[in-house]
């Protein structure tokens, strides 16, 4: 029998080792898988590299392992809300890396990791930093920049519903980042509000297939 | 006459005219959100939002209000019948695959080529870009609507950016407090001006000459 259900977050990330790189979901607060990175916290993972729509907020979400040096380099897309003073402390502190990543490049990058595309032309970003060093080329007379996928060792993300086939359905715009990371993850543990017999979610709405979801664990 | 300069709702009212049923927009933060108070409220349009939105609805009321359903600025909003969800991807693979009509931005800087810079403060270590560069280059059209001089009276339309690029190419059409400006191969060309100002003012406020348009008009503001 197929079963990726674990029965807590505890187990879900014992194995989550230094130095790895984690593919982490949310929008803000939404679709975050909180418990997931409370229960990192707890393991004591460090020297990861995360790639994260944002810093976290407040001491909330991956804002509470960057307060602990866990984190040594951040990919990101806007670093700089008003609430995201602990990554803003520590990158002026020197103590964590920062990639700034458009958030359009930042979700193909990751797709394409999680597809089989290692890397793509995109005309965002010419003629701006982010193309600093990066090869150029017209195509149809588009100017574009090459970018490259992004692949985690893990992706922790945050789903409304899972089977424990690790299907998955994602609740409105808490679905964002979590399914292209799902597929970029090389494990990929979901963090569910439900679990639900197999055959009981809808063939045609499944968001995530579960051949892209390792570990499925219920949130407490 | 008197000249007063446009107000932020004044601009955000000049560019709704703009819209047309249908239109697929993208809405920056600032004086463009507040385009969508000032549209026809018997026509439909798709407003779209980075993080996976398609047909954003307005902000939710604390007793309709889930934390999973945001805007861009992460504030709760609703959804609209026939709105959609879709992950990141597919978010911006609907704006970088130019499926969006009308992408209204703020803007610090543009230049006379239609470069704009609105993403970071010059001389600022840190900035964030989001979805900023994706929309600039992927949207149809791109309107900005800022004020038409900085803090200290200088043009923010520019010959040259001196702020960091947000994208190259991408503007339409410039809405200010003073001047309706079109973006064209030509150059920059002054269609409209707030009541009360002249011709000579609107220029002395820009950096790059202006081409006149032949139906040079005052903004209608009423």
């Amino acid at each position: 029998m197929i079963n990726k259900v674990f029965n807590s977050t505890e187990e879900a990330v014992a194995d989550v080792w230094d130095g790895s790189t984690i593919l982490f979901g949310g929008f803000g607060g939404a679709g975050l898988p909180y418990e997931i990175i409370y229960a990192l916290y707890h393991q004591g993972a460090k020297g990861i590299t995360a790639v994260s729509n944002n810093p976290g907020y407040h001491e909330e979400g991956i804002a509470k392992l960057i307060a602990n040096d866990r984190i040594s380099k951040l990919l990101c897309s806007f670093p700089v809300q008003k609430d995201s003073y602990v990554f803003r402390e520590k990158f002026k502190q020197g103590k964590i890396d920062l990639e700034l990543i458009p958030q359009g490049t930042l979700a193909e990058r990751i797709r394409a990791g999680g597809a089989g595309i290692e890397a793509f032309y995109t005309p965002t970003g010419v003629g701006t930093e982010i193309a600093e060093g990066k090869d150029e080329q017209e195509f149809d007379g588009i100017p574009c920049i090459l970018e490259k996928a992004i692949k985690g060792d893990f992706a922790f993300i945050k789903a409304k519903k899972a089977d424990r086939w690790g299907n998955l359905v994602y609740n409105k715009s808490g679905r964002n980042f979590n399914p292209v990371m799902a597929m970029a993850g090389k494990i990929t543990i979901a963090e569910v509000d439900e679990i639900v017999e197999v055959g009981e979610l809808d063939p045609e709405s499944i968001v995530t297939p579960g051949v892209f979801v390792q570990r499925v664990v219920k949130r407490s | 006459m008197d000249k007063t300069l446009l107000t932020r709702e004044q601009i955000a009212k000049r560019i709704a005219k703009e819209l047309r049923e249908g239109d697929v927009i993208n809405l920056g933060i600032g004086i463009p959100v507040l385009v969508s108070n000032f549209v026809s409220p018997d026509s439909e349009y798709v407003y779209h939002s980075e993080q996976g939105v398609l047909g954003m609805g307005s902000l939710a009321e604390p007793h309709e209000a889930d934390p999973d359903l945001v805007n861009a600025s992460k504030e709760p909003v609703t959804l609209v019948p026939g709105g959609s969800f879709s992950h990141s991807a597919d978010s911006f693979a609907m704006v970088r695959g130019k499926h969006i009509d009308v992408a209204i931005l703020g803007g610090m800087q543009v230049s006379e080529k239609g470069d704009l810079a609105n993403w970071k403060v010059k001389d600022v270590g840190l900035g964030g870009i989001g979805g900023a560069m994706d929309i600039a280059i992927g949207a149809k059209s791109v309107y900005v609507a800022m004020t038409h001089t900085n803090k200290d009276g200088g043009p923010k339309i520019v010959k040259k950016l001196d702020y960091p690029v947000t994208a190259l190419n991408c503007v339409s059409t410039i809405f200010t407090d003073m001047a309706v400006i079109e973006v064209t191969r030509d150059g920059l060309v002054l269609k409209e001006i707030a009541p009360g100002f002249t011709i000579e003012e609107v220029q002395q406020a820009t950096e790059p000459k202006l081409i006149l348009s032949p139906n040079l008009k005052e903004i209608a503001i009423s």
